[in-house]
């Protein structure tokens, strides 16, 4: 109850913090330069203030991302280049380490695992589920519980899963659906997530599982924002229904389909909560997030080769970076 | 489409074909909600399942030890039932020696290797007749094959509740979440509406910016940051774990998503409704407070919901910034440790697990609307 | 005094000039409307009056105070905007109390001067509702309305009609005009791309085109007397026919000769100096009729001919490089097509401009 009490002074002293700052700041400006009337010293003054307020306005939002995000991604490149304290410069030597380590390169080659299977799974099932669900009355219902898992933490997740793929020695009751599932076929149950490189594809199909509604909600969106006369005009021209989809609908919605991938990626490289739940990198299923956080912490914290694996991590989403800016900026033009 | 034959209304493969996607996306959480529900030992030995339907199964009951026997003429005996009352379990057959807890129907009389004469009847009552007065200290054991219903209970729930601290943990998501969903939404709507209509320089260079950071990993962030931290904490003399250093984390992290969402909103409002508010003499300031806020609600909630549930699903900044301690381990954090500790006790992991998910499919089934919007919005979060 | 006064007005967006230096002088309680095709910069000299842009060189006057930095809330306007630019979240009550909110008014003016408002345009009934849960011209009467209660020296209308279906158009024009009428102290500046509406409503007519003025006048002024070319052919309905022409004779006895051989007399003052020189012979299409004999001016298959019913359209072609000639004749005559006709007009009813599209000034009758 006590720490009820404090937790909602804390939250209404924060955001009540944050909302006077706002409302003094602009008071205050508006005490300064007075501009109620219209004399030149008016004139000049409100000038002067719709010089001053949009700055007011966007102080905090610079504040807080020049401090959490602009500064790190600097000082993450520049603490690459030191020693585990952060003090020492150490040149490429981090990355050098980072070349020649195993685990690095097999985080490497299991990223790129998921950066393949990942968006190209959940984009295709959203895709088909997408299409399948505009085209029966309970659509809707079933969006919903497909969407669902996107409200669910990668770490509940990995619970969920944990419990599917659990394993009991053969002979004795089998309390995981899949091996459940397989011992009914008639074979031996599995440790699955013991399994080196096919344990990769057991820990990515929780984030197919997430992701796939997410992909359904844009792609669903998207194919219902095709005019309906092309349809049309395909079907009189006589397209089947495979074929509309695939060279009339599909065509029209490659933009799309881009943003939904790309977004996928990125989430992809940041993947860490479902790797450290199952397995945290044993069992050759390392990926780079969770290399990066065992690094943070590892023998009292290695800060050098920590930054050096976010540096990589960045350097991999650089060119989405590019990609998403020039589109946002041409559809600005476009306004 | 609507109205045009065959291509709106799909056959029933289609319906078969969602109807399979569906379950394949459901199952795993509904087992995971049936499984917290179960008996805990159950859970250890069979599968969720089966826990839907009546199953048959082998037990093992115990009668009272000797000492509660009576007699009646010359015959001692010990009476009881096998289930609690109102269990719904019947009994199939029974038996003597764990060997064959089927040897014999019910209503019959089977003789135990004590001499000792068993009727086990189908509701579970059971009746000991022996001639010979019981003597130790234990009772006997009963073997039976029984058809159990469905049974779900509380239990696990009350346990994880009390004793795990996942109510603590609860509490304290709630702690992390409120302030870091409504801190970042004031800030990024002022920060939205100066870039969507007040002019200043450098207006599109900064879109620019915001639209970059969205894509920013959250783990080139951890170290420069907890290195701040630790430094601001040695510097001031206070914890360097702290709720205001997590709500001002998220909403450093959340602020990119944010300003790109309710700029775009905002940016589509139209601009006559804030130039008639202007030639009414209402100042910026007016403008948004009166006029941008209420209007932008939609994408506020849109935006409000996805942080609400990015916060409370996080698990890494979480660990990064605030303690182990009782008073700050968040539910992911605890379940992350729950995992480690109390790995085969799925009991414990199942209830911990619907608990955490739980606040968040409530929102989502509730709101999902606007969530959808948002997503459509700015589907770029980084 | 005048009410409002623009002097060598300016505006540029970047390196886009879209007011090229207007001077006007609108006098108190007049209508004025501007009107031009589309681009032509009529809005942007309407959000430079009302303050909504700011002005890149130049000077503007408003009851002979210079505004050009006065925020628009202090130069005594109200402006009705095209979408009507209602607050959607607030009733029509106080969407029209407002700006009177903001200035700290006290209650029981607001609510009287949003009551004989809502009084004066029939809207007491709907004071409690919100603007979705009106009609189009419900929620235009509300702009009108909200600009009421601002009490402004200056009324500015952005194209206020043009979201209105046709019927509603007439309705609510008449509506302004007779508020107009009811608010004589009260200058109205009218926007529009719609002739019909200036006609109508204009004490004088600014017909603008690329950012600059081509013509200040009183409708009638404008429509009988075109400075140059672009205001002929702008208003009137069909536009003015034009044809090329050699100028012929000048001072009293001003002729031109067209295209088909024809040499018409003029009631043009043609200066000596323009004989010999091209020019372009101008007549509109409801002063043409079909020629009897010998006296048509201009000759041709007829292209098409529109029957309206009242009037038939007949468009007859005039050579190659020239649009068709519009000749707009009464109902009752038939007419094939692909027939020659000739069409010709009475003398007084001929304009005759320059070579650079600047009328001749016409003969006082």
């Amino acid at each position: 109850m006590q720490h009820l009490i404090s937790a909602l002074i804390a939250i209404v002293a924060g955001v009540g913090a944050c909302a006077l700052y706002y409302f003094a700041a602009n008071a205050l400006l508006d005490i300064i330069l007075p501009f109620r009337d219209a004399s030149p010293r008016a004139v000049r003054n409100q000038k002067l203030a719709s010089v001053i307020r949009p700055w007011l306005f966007l102080g905090p939002a610079l504040l807080v991302l020049g401090l959490y995000l602009v500064y790190p991604v600097i000082d993450s490149l520049r603490l690459s280049f030191y020693d585990r304290t952060g003090e020492e410069f150490v040149g490429l030597s981090n990355y050098g380490w980072a070349v020649n380590d195993p685990e690095f390169r097999q985080s490497i080659f299991n990223n790129l695992l998921w950066l393949i299977f990942v968006p190209a799974v959940s984009t295709g099932f959203g895709l088909v589920i997408a299409f399948l669900t505009d085209r029966i009355w309970w659509g809707n219902i079933a969006k919903s519980l497909i969407f669902m898992p996107m409200a669910i933490s990668f770490i509940g997740a990995s619970v969920i899963w944990k419990f599917i793929y659990d394993f009991r020695s053969e002979g004795s009751v089998q309390i995981g659906l899949l091996n459940a599932i397989v011992e009914g076929f008639g074979f031996a149950p599995q440790a699955w997530i013991t399994i080196p490189f096919w344990n990769n594809f057991f820990l990515m199909i929780i984030l197919v599982w997430i992701q796939t509604g997410f992909a359904m909600v844009i792609l669903s969106a998207a194919l219902r924002g095709i005019p309906d006369e092309t349809i049309e005009a395909a079907i009189i021209d006589g397209a089947k229904g495979y074929q509309l989809f695939f060279y009339i609908m599909i065509p029209q919605i490659w933009g799309t389909i881009a943003v939904v991938w790309t977004t996928i990626t990125i989430l992809v490289l940041k993947v860490f909560d479902i790797v450290l739940a199952m397995t945290n990198g044993q069992w050759d299923s390392e990926v780079l997030a969770n290399l990066m956080f065992d690094w943070m912490f590892r023998g009292g914290g290695d800060f050098g080769r920590g930054a050096t694996i976010a540096v990589v991590i960045m350097v991999a989403v650089i060119p989405i970076m590019i990609w998403n800016i020039r589109r946002a900026n041409a559809e600005m033009e476009n306004r | 489409m609507a109205g045009m034959a065959g291509s709106k209304q799909g056959g029933w493969p289609v319906h078969v074909a969602v109807i399979f996607l569906v379950i394949l996306w459901v199952l795993p959480t509904f087992g995971l909600l049936v499984s917290s529900l179960r008996d805990k030992d159950l859970l250890a030995v069979s599968g969720w399942w089966t826990a839907l339907t009546t199953t048959e199964r082998n037990e093992v009951g115990r009668a009272p030890p000797p000492d509660e026997q009576t007699q009646e003429d010359a015959e001692y005996v010990i009476a009881g039932n096998l289930f609690e009352a109102d269990s719904g379990a019947r009994v199939a057959r029974f038996g003597v020696s764990i060997q064959r807890p089927d040897e014999f129907p019910v209503g019959e009389t089977a003789e135990m290797r004590s001499g000792a004469m068993l009727t086990v009847n189908e509701d579970g009552s059971y009746r000991l007749v022996s001639t010979e007065p019981f003597e130790g200290a234990r009772g006997q054991r009963l073997f039976y094959t029984a058809a159990f219903p469905p049974d779900f209970t509380l239990a696990n729930y009350e346990e994880v509740l009390t004793s795990e601290g996942i109510g603590q943990s609860f509490i304290n998501s709630l702690t992390v979440t409120i302030p870091a969903t409504i801190i970042p939404i004031l800030i990024a709507a002022y920060a939205a509406y100066a870039l969507a209509w007040m002019k200043f320089p450098g207006r599109a260079l900064l879109l620019s910016v915001v639209v970059g950071l969205l894509v920013v990993p959250l783990q080139m962030s951890l170290i420069p940051l907890l290195k701040l931290y630790n430094d601001v904490g040695a510097i001031f003399g206070v914890p360097s774990k702290t709720y205001v250093g997590i709500w001002l984390a998220h909403t450093g992290f959340g602020m990119p998503l944010a300003i790109y969402l309710l700029r775009n909103y905002i940016a589509g409002l139209p601009g006559e409704i804030m130039e008639s508010a202007r030639i009414d003499g209402a100042s910026d300031f007016d403008i948004f407070v009166r006029i941008v806020l209420p209007l932008s609600l939609p994408a506020l909630a849109a935006f409000a919901i996805f942080q609400f549930l990015w916060v409370w699903n996080d698990l890494l900044v979480a660990m990064v910034f605030l303690g182990n301690g009782d008073d700050q381990l968040v539910l992911t954090g605890r379940l992350r440790e729950l995992l480690g500790s109390r790995g085969g006790n799925w009991e414990i992991l199942t209830a911990s697990a619907f608990i955490s998910i739980v606040v968040p499919l409530l929102v989502f089934f509730s709101l999902q609307r606007f969530l959808v919007r948002g997503l459509l919005a700015g589907s770029v979060k980084g | 005094m005048a009410a409002v006064e623009l002097t060598d007005l300016k505006k540029s967006f970047g390196a886009v000039h879209v007011i090229k230096g207007v001077d006007l002088d609108i006098q108190q309680g007049e209508f004025v409307v501007f009107v031009g095709p589309s681009g032509c910069g009529k809005s942007t000299l309407l959000r430079l009056i009302a303050g909504l842009e700011d002005i890149s060189s130049g000077e503007l006057k408003i009851g002979g105070d210079v505004v050009n930095d006065v925020p628009p809330s202090k130069r005594g306007i109200a402006m009705v905007f095209q979408s009507y630019a209602l607050y959607p979240h607030m009733t029509v009550y106080n969407n029209m109390a407002f700006g009177m909110k903001l200035a700290r008014a006290s209650k029981d003016e607001i609510e009287k001067r949003v009551r004989s408002a809502a009084e004066i345009l029939q809207l007491t009934p709907l004071l409690s509702r919100l603007p979705r849960q009106l009609s189009g011209g419900q929620r235009q009467r509300v702009a009108i309305g909200r600009a009421i209660v601002r009490d402004p020296k200056v009324f500015l209308f952005d194209e206020p009609l043009s979201n209105l279906d046709a019927a509603l158009r007439v309705a609510t024009r008449i509506q302004i005009a007779k508020l107009s009428e009811s608010m004589p102290d009260t200058t109205m500046v009218y926007v529009t791309h719609d002739q019909v509406e200036a006609m109508t409503l204009a004490d004088r007519i600014v017909v603008l085109n690329a950012g600059l003025v081509e013509q200040v006048g009183s409708p009638m002024e404008l429509y009988h007397q075109p400075a140059n070319l672009f205001v002929a052919r702008f208003i009137g309905s069909p536009a003015m026919n034009i044809a090329p022409c050699m100028i012929e004779g000048a001072n009293g006895q001003a002729r031109v000769k067209v295209e088909t051989g024809a040499s018409v007399p003029v009631p043009a003052d043609i200066p000596a100096s323009a004989v010999g020189h091209k020019g372009t012979l101008g007549v509109r299409p409801e002063d043409l009729r079909v020629a009897t004999d010998g006296d048509a001016i201009f000759r041709g298959k007829t292209l098409l001919v529109e029957n309206l019913g009242e009037v038939a359209l007949i468009y007859i072609d005039s050579g190659d490089e020239n649009e068709p000639i519009i000749a707009k004749v009464d109902g009752s005559v038939d007419m094939e097509r692909d027939v020659v006709v000739g069409l010709t007009a009475a003398p007084e009813h001929f304009h005759v401009f320059d070579e650079n599209g600047r009328a001749f000034p016409r003969q006082r009758a």
